[in-house]
């Protein structure tokens, strides 16, 4: 029997197992909305505005480990969705993206609503279709799912025009594909693997610094076993938080820009560098030149092109994170002996040492101004019985929650890296939670990046996902404000957001819950009702406006020389500004 | 250092687009890109002229690579290859010129394709240092137009292989 393409598109998605879609309608996919209306298998999430669907793709992703789907109309749809697409192509999250063209005989006419979507995508997607025949439909949405979900994860977009989702075709959903211009590398050359487990037996100071692709090909568990049997520590990077687990006494956190001293400090004077998942990042690295001197490298990482992209690596592995561990701790578990912990100790004695002198540190007055990573510690230790989902934006409280929420497993974690994309968690945790109705999903955001996806509460509200945010309302686009600070002499140019909205009466005209944690004392009681409430929730919590995020490596320094508390100029400057971000004293923050 | 890079890509619309952007978009240069389809008319054979250090040109091979319509990349400099690029020259000649224009032409074994009482065009196949050379020889007389295919190029092919090859052929 003859089916429509929309029909098409559909079958091919059940095929796929697709569940929830996220999606906003538009003139040319009409049609696929009508047949999407009339059955039952696959959930339509209406978003309210593109990027909000293509973000909740990306935590749908990022939460369940398979492609998420959005779908968005011609034009302005598709340029709207173009932020989540780039944001996912940066941190290789799997997604399909179906976009709707005008009919085939009007491309290139500028029809109404009519964008170059192919050439739009081209630079922030893995690949990208425009299906100009219904009989290629099929194939053309298998090879998609494929290419998103298959090597090194990324967004693929398929356009549809109009008159491809009316016509009609044969419908068979082709069982497997092939590509001849791609075939990811799974399996590590195995003389390499042994070079690098020859180079781990040697080490007297290994450090392991896992990224995002150990979450995403499930190495977890072979990434415990390795660092275990070998005693060697772990530094996380942004997306790799989740991957080892955080409380594990071999866990030094995260590296980096904002990570923890003596995470940097092990990477900057270790000998031997391992690193797995991860593509050295500038955030990582600050100094390309100077990044971990007296280190060699181990490289595994499924994208060629990650390896020596920025620094010199002595021992590169192409291949599936866990594949390659797999092989490794075969290698190893007959080679490790006992020696491992006596040969280690200096480092570990050096590490320990590290760690207690600057660990991560706040000082929160009893009855001062709530600290905002007071708010973070407390929320991960109310919560972290019930393994929740944890989104952020992007900012300081990203930066404090990737500190201090001390995540115990991986696909937990939904944030944005690579890109930095404000308005992110919101939207991506709504994703997650339409894959897990009966988790509890958080979001940590600012009052800035809040504003920036602000209108998806009512698709919150309306599809019931019950969604936690916390907002550390600083009335600051807070990281903006610290480098001001500390790099353009306290000039807060546009940086202070002055009429930030009244979050909890936006809540409540929304339809959802709104809260407020004025006192450091209320903290506690107000956080417990958000996360006992199935509803979604905005708890709106006023912090102190100057609190900087600490350790930080400037731009272009290097690891081991980090900023770990405010300047003494900067303090001098501070003194006279009152240590609350309420309403009586805006005048003052305005002129500070 | 310049490098030639030999690129087997998908015989469908939009590869172009997605090499040039590729260049483009992380700062690669491209000095000439030659694209036409090849005995398979299902692929193209794209010779990307480009220049970097070991690091870029490394990174330039594994972008390419990594292009889901790219079959095949080669860089040439890795071995022996011969190149060859054509031009065309449009030559103003004044009466008194011609036979100056002819006997140039002559010396680099190019030939005259079009002519008209006033200009010549001239035909002239070989390498980079070859063209310039006639470039420089007839631009006294004053060019009017000058189109250029930019390089291809081609691996040597080792002598073993050449050798064993008619063998081959010989048993099918």
């Amino acid at each position: 029997m003859k089916l429509t393409g929309s029909e098409i598109l559909i079958e091919c998605l059940k095929a796929e197992g697709v569940k929830t879609i996220f999606a906003l309608p538009g003139g040319v996919v009409l049609k696929i909305f009508d047949m999407l209306h009339q059955q039952k298998d696959i959930e339509v999430v209406l978003t309210r505005h593109e990027q909000g669907a293509g973000h909740m793709a990306e935590g749908y992703a990022k939460a369940t480990g398979k492609a998420g789907v959005c779908l968005v109309t011609s034009g302005p749809g598709m340029t709207n969705v173009i932020t989540a697409l780039a944001d996912a192509y940066m941190d290789s999250v799997p997604l399909v993206c179906i976009s709707g063209q005008v009919s085939t005989s009007l491309i290139g006419n500028d029809a109404f609503q009519e964008a170059d979507n192919i050439g739009l995508s081209r630079p922030c997607t893995k690949y990208n279709f425009l299906v100009k025949d219904v009989n290629d439909l099929a194939t053309t949405i298998k090879e998609a799912f494929y290419i998103a979900t298959t090597g090194r994860p990324g967004p693929v977009l398929v356009d549809i025009p109009k008159d491809v989702s009316l016509a009609k075709a044969e419908f068979t959903y082709p069982s497997s594909v092939a590509i001849r211009g791609y075939n990811p590398t799974y399996e590590g050359n195995k003389w390499q693997i042994k070079q690098a487990a020859e180079a781990i037996m040697k080490a007297k100071k290994p450090i392991l610094y896992v990224g995002g692709g150990v979450v995403f090909s499930q190495a977890s568990k072979e990434l415990l076993e390795l660092a275990e049997m070998t005693q060697i520590p772990v530094d996380m990077t942004l997306m790799g938080l989740g991957a080892f687990p955080g409380e594990h006494p071999q866990s030094m956190g995260m590296l980096g820009m904002h990570g923890t001293y003596c995470a940097n400090m092990a990477v900057h004077y270790s000998d031997l560098v391992i690193a797995v998942g991860a593509r050295f990042d500038d955030r990582v690295t600050g100094k390309v030149s100077e990044f971990c001197p007296f280190a060699k490298v181990i490289h595994i990482d499924i994208d060629p092109t990650s390896i020596r992209k920025n620094i010199h690596v002595d021992i590169p592995i192409v291949g599936d994170c866990r594949a390659v561990l797999r092989e490794l701790n075969q290698i190893l578990r007959a080679t490790v002996n006992g020696n491992q912990k006596d040969l280690r100790k200096p480092w570990w004695d050096q590490i320990r040492e590290w760690q207690q002198a600057h660990p991560l540190a706040y000082q929160q007055e009893p009855d001062g101004a709530i600290k905002p990573q007071h708010v973070v510690k407390r929320l991960y230790e109310l919560t972290k019985d019930r393994d929740p989902i944890v989104a952020t934006d992007v900012g300081q409280h990203q930066m404090w929650t990737a500190q201090y929420f001390k995540l115990a497993r991986p696909n937990r974690w939904l944030t944005s890296g690579g890109l930095g994309t404000m308005g992110f968690g919101f939207p991506a945790a709504m994703g997650a939670q339409a894959a897990f109705r009966d988790r509890l999903v958080l979001c940590v955001a600012g009052d800035g990046s809040i504003q920036m996806n602000m209108q998806e509460m009512a698709t919150a509200v309306v599809s019931k996902l019950p969604v936690k945010i916390i907002i550390l309302n600083n009335r600051f686009h807070g990281m903006v404000r610290q480098w001001q600070d500390l790099f353009y002499e306290g000039r807060y140019a546009s940086s202070y957001l002055d009429t930030t909205p009244d979050f909890v009466k936006l809540a409540e005209a929304y339809g959802a819950v709104g809260l407020r944690a004025g006192k450091v004392g209320d903290l506690d009681a107000v956080l417990k009702e958000a996360i006992s409430t199935d509803r979604p929730v905005v708890v709106d919590v006023p912090t102190y406006p100057y609190e900087n995020c600490y350790p930080m490596i400037p731009a272009g320094g290097c690891n081991h020389e980090m900023i770990l508390a405010d300047p003494p100029e900067l303090k001098q400057r501070m003194a006279g500004v009152p240590s609350t971000g309420s309403d009586e004293n805006k005048d003052t923050i305005l002129t500070a | 250092m310049e490098h030639i890079i030999s690129v087997t890509v998908e015989n469908k619309f939009g590869v172009l687009s997605r090499v040039a952007g590729l260049f483009s978009g992380r700062g690669f240069n491209i000095e000439s890109l030659s694209v036409a389809p090849t005995l398979d008319p299902s692929m193209s054979q794209m010779t990307i002229v480009t220049s970097g250090d070991e690091r870029i040109v490394e990174q330039i091979v594994k972008q390419l690579n990594k292009l889901i319509d790219v079959i095949k990349v080669v860089d040439l400099n890795e071995s022996e290859f011969v190149s060859r690029e054509t031009a065309l020259i449009k030559v103003h000649t004044k009466a008194e010129d011609r036979a100056e224009a002819l006997r140039i032409a002559d010396i680099f074994r190019a030939n005259v394709i079009d002519s008209t009482p006033s200009t010549y065009t001239i035909e002239v196949t070989g390498d980079p240092k070859k063209l310039e050379a006639i470039i420089n020889l007839l631009q006294p007389l004053g060019i009017k137009e000058l189109i250029r295919t930019g390089r291809v190029a081609i691996a040597r092919e080792a002598i073993r292989s050449a050798v064993s090859q008619p063998k081959k052929l010989a048993r099918e």
